[in-house]
């Protein structure tokens, strides 16, 4: 698609209106111009060149610091929040002006952050004014870092079973319990936290989402090692913790009908997860690298099919993801999209790894020296085997689907 | 390109659903077949699809066509394989038309187009003279004389070849066997001298022939586009009949998967209905999911075709392959999940795996389609 060319404003006349975005775009692509340092105009190439903000971050350059300060005193960093909680304030075809001059120019995102993939949607949703007045500039403008209490060591695919108390004390409860698979706890400055606020209704009728500061007394965290390695998952400890009232998003014990929001948002940020980083070599010319043609057909002829499959397959899964975004925007489209997405992406994302071993053979399973990039790869296929399990595994999909589209169950 | 119908494009897409349902279901097939019909189709609903315009769907206006495009006629071969609907559309107006659109001289087309779009001209393209998909094998041969050409040779598995009137034949006028080189198309009367024509029905229902070329004599105009040019537009034509054949394997594939998801909801063993176990549960959802994909796949290997998008031979080849493997999985899992019923001809299943099979093979499965994207994607 030609994403230069200018589109008239929805819904709107053609004609006065087309100028406007126009004049929205020319003033996008030359505040970019100026203001998007040369350095973050590059795409991404691995998870460390986000930048995740928060109390403790450490920027990887000053260009980044620079460019995350910018953009956030617009509110560009969540352009289509609402201007009077540091928002953008734009309107979607505006924030897709942005989007589009920001790729136009590789312009890296300034902000990474599950504060505004997913607790700040949820306030903006759910909260209550003060709420939002709290939390949703600090998100914005990447002060305040957070980080995600659902699963437990005893509620994992079966999260609405999750036993961590609130103790109601009149103005605040006490929490105690613990909390597994929370990424980034170590770094995070606050939490979003599922817990059980009425213990003796129906297990999805008993749950609040609250809010607290990571070091509030009685927090504590430890990080997890994987089969893959170092990893950002952290188990946290949760020991008569202090929580205000005032910090639960909605109402008491309905935090469920949120948490089920939220898990949408996740489902659908795992599943891009086997798309390419833009710039990065695709299976094929990886499998050509390593194995070489002999008359233009890669090698081995076996490989060859399987990676065909695969790409074929991944073609099909990516532009599945680009019709439901078609749909929605045409008010179109089947429900549980997002779980379509994500059990095919996280299958696919596997099927790559395992693709990616046969192409590098035992190059792939070296895991020290630096001949081997200090076992990346090794580490990388391992670490695509949680893609599966994690926001809710392959079979959790499958019965959302079979149960919710297909009416079986 | 947006992944979505445009309104005309629903509308057209409802109005074939509704009409294919009512006028020409699964049990229209099973009648064609069960008294031997001589044509293999209706010719009553052909004159209905004629007066609704559908054969000249992807013709130009100015020979009477609709000028409607790929993305509208894909919605009709998609519904052609809910309802397994038999008609010369695919040979006669998909194919054939398309063979005269890029290849044809502005007086074949004026002379022929009219005349498809009208429904009175039949249509078939012979190009296999194996069993499986090889357009570089072509071995038939066209030897000049003193006036035009003289054909040489046999073509097998030529879709609606018993009923057509004339034939698109790819022979080869020069180069050696298994070169693209040297390949010419001819159009031939199915009445001149020296064609014979052998009537071939197979599994589906369907028809399929035999052609036999001996000295059939053309005249130098017979040749359809350039002389030893034919591969390039042979190829651009197969993409589109593979487009649609897709589409109908898409059709096929949502059809027998929704009449499975209502058998799991209706059938009880054990005393509950099977569709509360779990282990038909994954499998309906993953045929679901692939389903999901297979849409866009075709979607958008039509909206290429339309657009004359420089990929649009490797979007088609990835919409045959993809969609290929999911109507293999969707009529295997129909018949798995059906039990013994599902084994019976009185249920429709056995014509709906059988039509998939065929589209399948019919110039290029799965795996032709797989190597053809890998060689496409150069490697």
């Amino acid at each position: 698609m030609d994403t230069t060319k200018t589109q008239p404003l929805a819904g709107s006349e053609r004609g006065g209106q087309a100028d406007t975005a126009d004049e929205f775009r020319a003033q996008v692509r030359q505040w970019l111009a100026s203001n998007c340092p040369q350095s973050m105009q590059k795409p991404l190439v691995d998870f460390d060149d986000r930048c995740w903000g928060g109390r403790h971050c450490v920027y990887a350059s000053d260009d980044q610091r620079v460019w995350l300060e910018r953009m956030a005193v617009r509110g560009w960093t969540a352009p289509e929040w609402p201007l009077e909680y540091g928002g953008g304030g734009l309107s979607k075809e505006q924030a897709k002006i942005l989007r589009e001059e920001m790729e136009r120019i590789d312009a890296r995102p300034p902000l990474s952050s599950f504060g505004l993939w997913m607790i700040g949607p949820a306030i903006l949703k759910y909260g209550s004014d003060a709420l939002k007045k709290q939390h949703i500039p600090p998100i914005v403008r990447g002060e305040i870092r957070w980080c995600q209490g659902y699963s437990e060591p005893g509620a994992g695919s079966d999260l609405a079973s999750l036993q961590t108390r609130a103790e109601d004390r009149g103005d605040h409860f006490i929490v105690n319990g613990q909390k597994v698979w929370t990424s980034y706890a170590d770094q995070a400055d606050w939490m979003f936290c599922l817990v059980r606020t009425a213990p003796d209704v129906p297990k999805h009728l008993g749950i609040s989402l609250v809010l607290f500061d990571m070091e509030t007394p009685g927090v504590a965290t430890r990080p997890i090692k994987l089969i893959s390695g170092k990893s950002p998952f952290c188990e946290t400890f949760l020991d008569d913790v202090r929580v205000e009232k005032n910090q639960v998003v909605g109402e008491i014990n309905k935090g469920w009908e949120i948490a089920k929001y939220l898990l949408t948002h996740e489902r659908e940020m795992i599943g891009n997860l086997g798309k390419n980083t833009a710039g990065a070599k695709s299976l094929s010319e990886l499998a050509v690298a390593a194995i070489g043609v002999d008359g233009g057909i890669l090698r081995d002829p076996s490989l060859r099919e399987a990676v065909a499959r695969w790409e074929v397959d991944m073609c099909a899964y990516e532009l599945t993801a680009e019709r439901v975004v078609d749909e929605a925007r045409a008010g179109q489209g089947v429900g549980a999209a997002s779980s379509v997405l994500k059990y095919a992406g996280t299958e696919l994302n596997k099927r790559r790894f395992e693709l990616l071993l046969g192409i590098h053979g035992l190059d792939a399973l070296a895991w020290e020296g630096e001949a081997f990039n200090d076992g990346l790869l090794a580490s990388q296929w391992l670490r695509s085997k949680g893609n599966s399990i994690e926001g809710g595994t392959s079979e959790v999909q499958l019965n959302v689907i079979s149960k919710r589209i297909l009416g079986l169950g | 390109m947006a992944l979505i119908l445009n309104e005309e494009q629903q509308m057209l897409k409802e109005s074939a659903d509704g009409f294919l349902r009512e006028v020409a279901p699964v049990e229209a097939l099973r009648k064609l077949r069960d008294e031997r019909n001589v044509d293999g189709f209706s010719r009553s609903l052909w004159q209905q699809m004629t007066d609704m315009g559908w054969p000249g769907i992807l013709i130009p206006e100015e020979y009477g066509g609709l000028a409607f495009g790929h993305v509208g006629m894909g919605q009709i071969s998609e519904a052609c394989g809910r309802t397994l609907t038999a008609s010369p559309l695919f040979a006669s107006a998909v194919l054939g038309a398309s063979a005269l659109a890029l290849a044809g001289s502005e007086q074949q087309q004026k002379e022929l187009l009219p005349k498809i779009s009208a429904g009175e001209l039949l249509l078939a393209l012979a190009v296999d003279e194996g069993p499986r998909y090889d357009p570089l094998a072509i071995a038939m041969a066209a030897k000049k004389n003193s006036s035009g050409y003289v054909l040489n040779g046999a073509k097998q598995f030529v879709v609606d070849g018993h009923s057509a009137q004339t034939f698109i034949v790819c022979a080869r006028t020069d180069g050696a066997v298994g070169t693209s080189a040297g390949l010419t198309l001819f159009l031939v009367d199915a009445a001149a001298p020296g064609v014979q024509v052998e009537r071939v029905i197979m599994a589906d229902s369907r028809n399929s022939a035999m052609l036999r070329f001996n000295d059939v004599v053309v005249d130098r105009d017979a040749i359809l586009g350039e002389l030893h040019g034919g591969f390039t537009p042979l190829q651009q034509v197969l993409d589109i009949g593979n487009a649609h054949l897709a589409a109908e394997l898409l059709g096929i594939s949502l059809e027998v998967f929704e009449r499975t998801v209502k058998y799991l909801q209706e059938r009880k063993q054990f005393g509950v209905i099977i569709g509360s176990f779990q282990g038909l549960q994954h499998r309906a959802a993953h045929l679901f999911s692939e389903l999901q994909q297979a849409r866009s796949v075709v979607l958008r290997a039509l909206q290429g075709l339309q657009e004359n998008h420089p990929d649009r031979g490797r979007q088609v080849s990835i919409a045959k392959a993809k969609v290929s493997e999911v109507a293999q999985l969707a009529t295997n899992e129909a018949i798995q999940m059906h039990g013994g019923i599902g084994m019976t001809d009185d249920l429709d299943l056995g014509f709906f795996i059988k039509r998939a099979r065929v589209a399948e093979q019919l110039y290029g499965d799965h795996r032709y389609h797989l190597r053809r994207f890998a060689e496409l994607s150069g490697y």
